[in-house]
């Protein structure tokens, strides 16, 4: 089929393959994205699937983009349309001159293609059938085929991809050479019968340089093993599964003695979430560095026992990789929907301290951080990922660890100091910073032990309902966490090119497609300065940003404005000064999206652009 | 719950243990409870146990959840470390504790409707992932603290103080114990101290899930004729298949014990249990046994008490972790942290 004006496109394009759970397309999939970045062309791939295991349409998308634009672009150019069930949803979503790649074994009635847009059918099962009998080869093998036939499409370098195939079935021959053939099967078809390549190209680049291609969860895991952790209690979630999972297959390789092959860790699947964090705060209690994975509904199970938590003052790091919400939800897709339900989790006056990481690096470190942050603060410490950053592969610089560091234990009264004479009082304000002194069970037969209670309580743990008991106790929290605002990461800022009157705010995983679109809105002329927050409690640098600004919009995933809420209630900030961009359908937002919905609101604004736009 | 320390002073000549403590320093502060309340002879025997035992009281985590039961560990073992956490919620609390540390020793108190209801999950769950701990409910039937609710280990048709009939089943935490693979299972009465005593002495020395079942009478709530749970009841119906006595170290085996009447069980740490059994058939190495005795008597309306099961080779949730002998809250940034050259090759990998 021919098109006018078909895509043409070198290294910045998007191509989105529709598949049935269950069909093993996904590592067909992910090879296709690692295959473009071996060729150092940047990519960001996501998996957009369901709740379900077998049979409900999956989608993989991989945005091919040497301008290392990392966020959802929104749009598909090339679609990979394997799954009847969704074709016309499929067909529809290509942009106009883009490509439909189908399988042609069964012949389509042009009346399910569109006129604008190129057609590429191959008859994938054709090929399949007579190259193979087994029913599940020919599944797994047509995944290889279509891989084969992008390859000869896109201008590949099949070297490079079967170099791939190399690694990932290193050790296993059969597997390798089958795939191999697979994969030649289906480009050769291609070369012999197709116009190749297309106007979609991948061309060698060096636009990767020393980043590194991995999915936030695993980060996070891989942090919690170099932040000390050495109890993980957990309960399957998605998307939550796969950071304890990662955890356990990290400490299986890094966390054994070398002489006698135990374990220095345990980890232990608890029979719900309750279980888990109350195993988290036991062993926290007790001195080891302990966490809890989950997500949404998760949270809402553990609401009393953070409330414990922070009563108590035990620190607990919770990961939770955020999910769309409420209730059930979206288990599969991805929102930042959280913020309130763990800033102030549980009942009563409670305030937690919150972890924004915008990638699988960020993510790496904040998890290590948080368990310093949660025994030097005593208190629970949330490290808020989402599915986006959680469960897709992120291009990433590279992890860093400094080996001079040294675990923060926050303040532990030892034996010694006991015998010094020094006064223990479980919840007494040694420092004027708010954060008491504790001691480990089993530190001195005569001194430092004290009771642990939800209950009000004085300094020196002895129960007690009197009110101004509590109420000191309780302010003595609140200075506790104003000391966490200089603890925590601060917020990053990045100023506009030129002087402007507006600001923006935004956080977690929004930060590439941010980046992005503020080049957007540059180009049509709005200037905006820029800020990342990375953690709650905010940082006095958030109200002073929004000071020098007219009007500072906050964008988020998320219906209500969670992190504005919390902006307005914790600084006490007019509501009308922060306009939010919200984006919350499940999928992750775009640039595209946000570059409209600020620059709507900034025309509606009458705001003059600096200069004129770029077309 | 109280803030009140019992006076620091105490006759010069009282006895000692092997450590060199009086019984006097196993003790907590002063009980809060109602005069009488079976809980506080459960105390009693705890401070007992651990007297007897020679246990530094420091090397002690006493946990427990919420409400009368959950009160005491406040009231014994004063150089300990307690907590009071949330309803029901013990078991996970002391898991994470004793995965922490696993050189102390967990004690974990609870109640009927702390384990019953809303724990009757986590309690059967530390159960069954054998967690060393001695696992001890105060189990009088009733919500004591809520003014004499029943609670779900009230025997069906028993009757409340308001005369209200439970028309519900009731839950025996022992046959579930024992369902689980507890591998110490006993029941036993407040108002028999020669029996709990060295039954919970015994518990403490066993690694693995031990698990005592106390009826201990609520006094304010429930000891009223047409209760279950009442002094008077337990008495009159109390079945005990042993007697038991825990020997440590070289202590030789008392003569008291006529030949074939006492069964010794050696334990790994060393130390050995003496039953001197009641019913000559029972065996507490009989865990299919033990839950059809128990069944059968139950059905009878008796409170079969004693050693229902042991098992002495029994292994606990460190060994089923394989984790390392050091106690892993001690472990050090060296032991843990897999350094720089290791996540150079991490980054190398992800490329």
């Amino acid at each position: 089929m021919s098109v006018q004006s078909p895509i043409s496109s070198v290294n910045d394009f998007v191509v989105r393959f529709a598949n049935v759970n269950g069909s093993g397309s996904a590592s067909a999939n992910e090879l296709f994205a690692r295959s473009i970045l071996r060729h150092g062309v940047p990519v960001s791939p996501r998996n957009i699937f369901p709740s379900n295991i077998q049979g409900l349409p999956t989608w993989y998308e991989v945005r091919v983009t040497e301008d290392g634009h990392l966020g959802a672009r929104g749009g598909v150019d090339m679609m990979v349309a394997m799954n009847p069930q969704t074709w016309d949803k499929d067909v529809a979503s290509i942009e106009p001159g883009g490509y439909l790649f189908y399988d042609s074994t069964k012949p389509m009635p042009t009346s399910k293609f569109r006129e604008d847009i190129a057609v590429i059918g191959v008859p994938l099962t054709a090929i399949t059938n007579s190259t193979y009998t087994d029913p599940r080869q020919r599944q797994l093998f047509k995944n290889i085929i279509y891989l084969g036939a992008l390859c000869a499409l896109l201008d590949l370098d099949p070297k490079l991809v079967e170099q791939l195939i190399g690694e990932q079935y290193k050790g296993k021959e059969k597997l390798l050479s089958s795939n191999v053939h697979a994969l030649h099967l289906g480009r050769d078809w291609a070369l012999q019968n197709l116009k190749c390549p297309i106007g979609l190209r991948v061309k060698k680049s060096d636009k990767v340089g020393d980043r590194i291609f991995v999915e936030g969860n695993s980060a996070a895991a891989l942090g919690a093993v170099y932040g000390g952790a050495t109890v993980c209690a957990w309960y399957p979630i998605t998307p939550s599964s796969s950071v304890a999972e990662a955890f356990t297959s990290h400490c299986k390789k890094y966390r054994h003695d070398p002489e006698t092959g135990k374990a220095k860790y345990a980890i232990v699947q608890g029979e719900d979430e309750l279980a888990s964090i109350g195993i988290v705060i036991g062993a926290s209690w007790n001195g080891a560095r302990a966490f809890t994975a989950t997500s949404g509904p998760g949270i809402s199970l553990m609401t009393e026992f953070i409330g414990l938590s922070y009563f108590a003052e035990i620190p607990a790091v919770i990961m939770n990789i955020q999910r769309a919400g409420p209730s059930t939800g979206m288990p599969t897709r991805t929102q930042q929907c959280d913020v309130i339900a763990c800033a102030y989790a549980s009942h009563g006056d409670t305030k937690h301290v919150l972890l924004f990481p915008e990638d699988p690096a960020e993510a790496f470190e904040f998890a290590a951080a948080a368990f310093d942050l949660a025994e030097r603060l005593q208190t629970t410490i949330f490290l808020m990922l989402d599915l986006d950053i959680g469960m897709n592969h992120r291009l990433c610089r590279p992890l860093k660890w400094d080996d001079a560091k040294q675990y923060d234990r926050g303040k532990v009264m030892t034996a010694e100091m006991l015998d010094e004479g020094r006064d223990f009082g479980r919840y007494l304000d040694v420092d004027g910073d708010g954060i008491p002194y504790r001691t480990y069970p089993g530190t001195h037969p005569t001194k430092g032990s004290y009771f642990t209670r939800g209950t009000s309580r004085d300094r020196y743990a002895r129960y007690s309902e009197e009110g101004a008991v509590y109420a000191d106790n309780m302010q003595r929290l609140v200075r506790k966490f104003e000391t966490a605002q200089d603890m925590v990461p601060r917020p990053l800022q990045a100023n506009a090119a030129k002087p402007t009157k507006y600001g923006v705010l935004y956080f977690g995983s929004t930060s590439p497609a941010m980046d992005e679109a503020i080049g957007i809105l540059e180009a049509r002329g709005h200037q905006l300065d820029r800020m990342r927050i990375r953690a709650f409690p905010f940082h006095s640098s958030v109200a002073s940003f929004i000071a020098d600004h007219d009007f500072v919009y906050v964008v988020e995933q998320n219906r209500d404005a969670q992190l504005r809420q919390l902006i307005v209630n914790e600084n006490g900030i007019d509501p009308v000064r922060l306009v939010p961009i919200l984006h919350y359908d499940g999928t992750p937002i775009t640039a595209r999206f946000i570059a409209n919905a600020i620059g709507d609101h900034q025309d509606h604004l009458k705001v003059t652009p600096l200069r004129k736009a770029v077309t | 719950m109280t803030y009140i320390a019992k006076p620091k002073f105490h006759h010069p000549g009282l006895k000692k243990n092997e450590l060199g403590y009086t019984h006097r320093d196993y003790e907590g502060k002063i009980s809060t409870l109602c005069a009488g309340c079976g809980h506080d002879s459960i105390t009693a025997s705890i401070i007992e146990a651990c007297y007897e035992l020679s246990i530094e009281p420091h090397r002690v985590a006493k946990i427990s959840g919420i409400g009368c039961s959950s009160k005491t560990p406040d009231y014994f073992l004063g150089n300990s470390h307690g907590f009071n956490s949330v309803h029901g919620r013990m078991p996970s609390v002391l898991t994470g504790a004793n995965l922490a540390n696993r050189d102390l020793i967990y004690l974990g108190v609870s109640g009927d409707g702390d384990s019953a209801s809303i724990g009757f999950g986590q309690f059967a769950h530390s159960i069954r992932r054998a967690v060393n701990m001695t696992y001890i409910v105060e189990n009088n039937g009733v919500y004591g603290l809520t003014k004499g609710q029943f609670s779900a280990t009230a025997d069906r048709g028993s009757k409340s103080k308001k005369g209200v009939t439970n028309t519900d089943n009731a839950i025996d935490l022992v046959a579930i114990a024992l369902q689980l693979g507890a591998t110490f299972v006993a029941r036993s009465f407040s108002g028999d101290k020669t029996q709990l005593v060295p039954l919970i002495a015994a518990a403490i020395r066993h690694k693995g899930a031990s698990f005592i079942d106390v009826i201990s009478p609520c006094i304010a709530f429930n000891n009223h004729a047409g209760s279950t749970k009442s002094f008077d009841y337990v008495r009159e119906h109390n079945d005990a298949v042993n007697r038991l006595d825990v020997l440590v170290g070289r202590d030789p085996i008392s003569v008291d014990y006529a030949p074939g009447t006492v069964q010794v069980v050696e334990q790994h740490d060393g130390s050995r249990l003496a039953l001197r059994k009641l019913d000559a058939d029972y065996d507490p190495h009989d865990r299919l046994g033990a839950q059809t005795f128990l069944q059968k008597h139950a059905a009878k309306g008796q409170i079969v008490t004693g050693l229902l099961y042991v098992d002495p080779d029994a292994e606990d949730l460190h060994t089923h972790l394989d984790t390392v002998e050091t106690p892993l809250n001690t472990l050090d940034e060296q032991a843990l942290c897999p350094g720089s050259a290791v996540l150079d090759k991490i980054n190398a990998s992800l490329r």
